[in-house]
């Protein structure tokens, strides 16, 4: 069979000396995780581009045929863990699907603020680190700071920065503490200004242009036959977004406007990334005062467990503990597959399930798997260089990518 | 409905079809899957959301692999999802010269399922690294991954490596 190191081998083997090998990863920093692209060059140009990936699979699939329902939330942080929230919202809404249960408003309500809140922060880590790969360091710092404070609201909020764990089936963990709605505040009114400093920064600036322009330029057609989602797909020009074109979690209530770019290379997609986190600014604003009040999880004993204080005084609710820990959530017989819009496209789990304690099959569909298949065509012709900016700009993230 | 239409077409290529909380299921004949996927696409089915498998290793009266795909279609945002049953070692057509997002998908699945596609250009491992013995996402393959290195009868790389060390 041919491996990474023959097929390299055999293509030294077969060169007229004129081609050089270049390896990119798995520990390279543009790399964004552990991955390696074997590069052929010819010159400066890139004759081939084989992405090698695997580095990081754990087998989150595998071990999901093995966990409870609930036991399974904390793995889904490790996807994309730039934005675990929004994974934790992507995977508990298909299990809700597949329950058909309906959860409390107010549950649904910060779903959408956090999931929003995780948007913008995965995009200031697209957006800072594509800046600082082409070698523009100062728009990270400015926009960086502004990270630190989701991540903060994060903390209150879940009690992690990063692997928040914050869903549970039928609802959330816990409600946000008093702190949180100021400090949210305070953000709303700082992050815009930011995402001005940045743009002052980068969007007329010449180098940034020669850098980003033309990159891996593509058409609408070519990035829904590559399954391209999210951003990358909507800086080609097409407005598909699964908020609104099959709306969940009432995002039908928000108003917000869709960017599109126009040609999909890099810089559209610095675009449109740019304008999505105003839009996300937006929804948080129309969000926070319509808060309802009430409970964050379903009062059904049978798919949440009950408060802790029944639990010690109650015997039923004892019971209902016990039961739900040692044999799970009684799981209808079907399989459903439920699509969200995370920042990196459509972030798809497909369950099936034998009505057992733990999924027959969970399947996580990763928008950036799709999405670095096309990369040797991006790059094909291209400079080293871009392939640096094309990858910053398809914002891989390996822990999604290899599951 | 897409499915109506399908069996129009089609008489007999659908053979089992359901619908579980909103989400239309068809099960296709394996010879007439290239046709159902050609008329799923002249009726407006073009994104491949996503393709993958489940093993039932105790499913009797049926082959042991679903192959599933996950279609949309970008003008009405109807989801689709088609199942070819396969046995143990049968191949399904590749679908990787018409939607390239299902070259790598396809070779995830052949990597951890061991299903091959007849027609794949490039049908190598993806995840697992090239020398690996089994699929790990088949129900009988262990959990922990079992012991690559201490195994006697795998024939695998590793191990037999591992023999020849001890001379």
């Amino acid at each position: 069979m041919d491996t990474g190191i023959s097929s390299i081998a055999q293509s030294i083997e077969a060169r007229d000396g004129e081609r050089m090998i270049v390896n990119m990863g798995p520990t390279h920093p543009v790399t964004h995780g552990t991955l390696r692209i074997v590069l052929e060059l010819e010159g400066e140009i890139i004759e081939k581009a084989t992405p090698e990936i695997g580095y990081l699979h754990r087998g989150v699939e595998k071990l999901g045929e093995n966990l409870s329902y609930n036991q399974f939330v904390p793995l889904t942080d490790r996807l994309n863990y730039c934005s675990s929230l929004m994974n934790n919202v992507g995977y508990a809404h298909a299990v809700e699907k597949l329950l058909d249960v309906k959860i409390p408003k107010r549950a649904e309500q910060l779903r959408v603020l956090l999931s929003e809140l995780a948007r913008i922060a995965d995009h200031i880590i697209c957006l800072g680190i594509n800046a600082v790969d082409i070698g523009a360091f100062t728009a990270f710092l400015y926009i960086f700071k502004e990270r630190e404070t989701v991540y903060d609201l994060f903390e209150m909020a879940a009690g992690q920065r990063l692997h928040t764990s914050f869903t549970r089936i039928g609802g959330l963990f816990r409600d946000i503490p008093d702190e949180f709605l100021p400090l949210l505040a305070q953000f709303q009114e700082s992050m815009p200004r930011s995402i001005d400093e940045m743009e002052r920064l980068l969007t007329r600036n010449p180098i940034w242009h020669d850098r980003t322009k033309g990159v891996g330029a593509m058409s609408p057609a070519d990035a829904v036959n590559w399954g391209y989602t999210g951003p990358c797909l909507r800086a080609t020009g097409l407005a598909q977004d699964l908020r609104v074109a099959q709306p969940y979690m009432g995002y039908q209530d928000y108003d917000f406007d869709i960017p599109v770019g126009t040609t999909g290379d890099v810089f559209d997609r610095y675009l449109v990334r740019l304008e999505e986190m105003r839009q996300s600014l937006r929804i948080i604003e129309q969000l926070v005062p319509r808060l309802e009040p009430g409970p964050v999880i379903v009062d059904d004993y049978k798919i949440a467990l009950p408060p802790k204080e029944k639990v010690y005084t109650r015997m039923e609710s004892l019971i209902h503990h016990f039961k739900l820990v040692m044999h799970g959530i009684e799981m209808p017989v079907g399989e459903v597959y439920s699509a969200t819009e995370s920042a990196n496209g459509e972030l798809g789990f497909y369950i099936v399930s034998d009505g057992g304690k733990s999924p027959y099959r969970i399947r996580v569909r990763p928008p950036c798997l799709p999405i670095f298949s096309s990369f040797h065509d991006k790059v094909k012709g291209r400079l080293l260089a871009d392939a640096v900016a094309e990858l910053g700009a398809m914002n891989i993230i390996a822990g999604e990518l290899d599951r | 409905m897409v499915i109506e239409h399908l069996e129009e077409q089609l008489p007999g290529a659908i053979t089992e079809r359901h619908d579980f909380r909103g989400d239309a299921t068809i099960v296709v004949e394996k010879a007439r899957f290239l046709a159902v996927v050609d008329l799923l696409f002249a009726e407006g089915f073009q994104f491949l959301v996503d393709v993958t498998a489940v093993d039932f290793l105790d499913r009797t009266g049926a082959p042991r692999f679903d192959v599933v795909y996950h279609w949309l279609n970008l003008a009405s945002q109807e989801r689709l999802r088609l199942k070819v049953r396969v046995e143990d070692g049968e191949a399904v057509p590749s679908l990787a010269l018409k939607f390239r997002t299902a070259d790598w998908f396809e070779r995830e699945v052949f990597d951890l399922f061991g299903i091959p596609f007849e027609g794949h250009p490039d049908l190598r491992r993806l995840l697992m690294w090239p020398d690996f013995v089994g699929h790990p996402l088949r129900k009988d393959f262990p959990l922990d991954g079992g012991d690559i290195f201490c195994t006697s009868d795998t024939g695998t790389s590793y191990a037999g490596h591992a023999k020849s060390l001890q001379g």
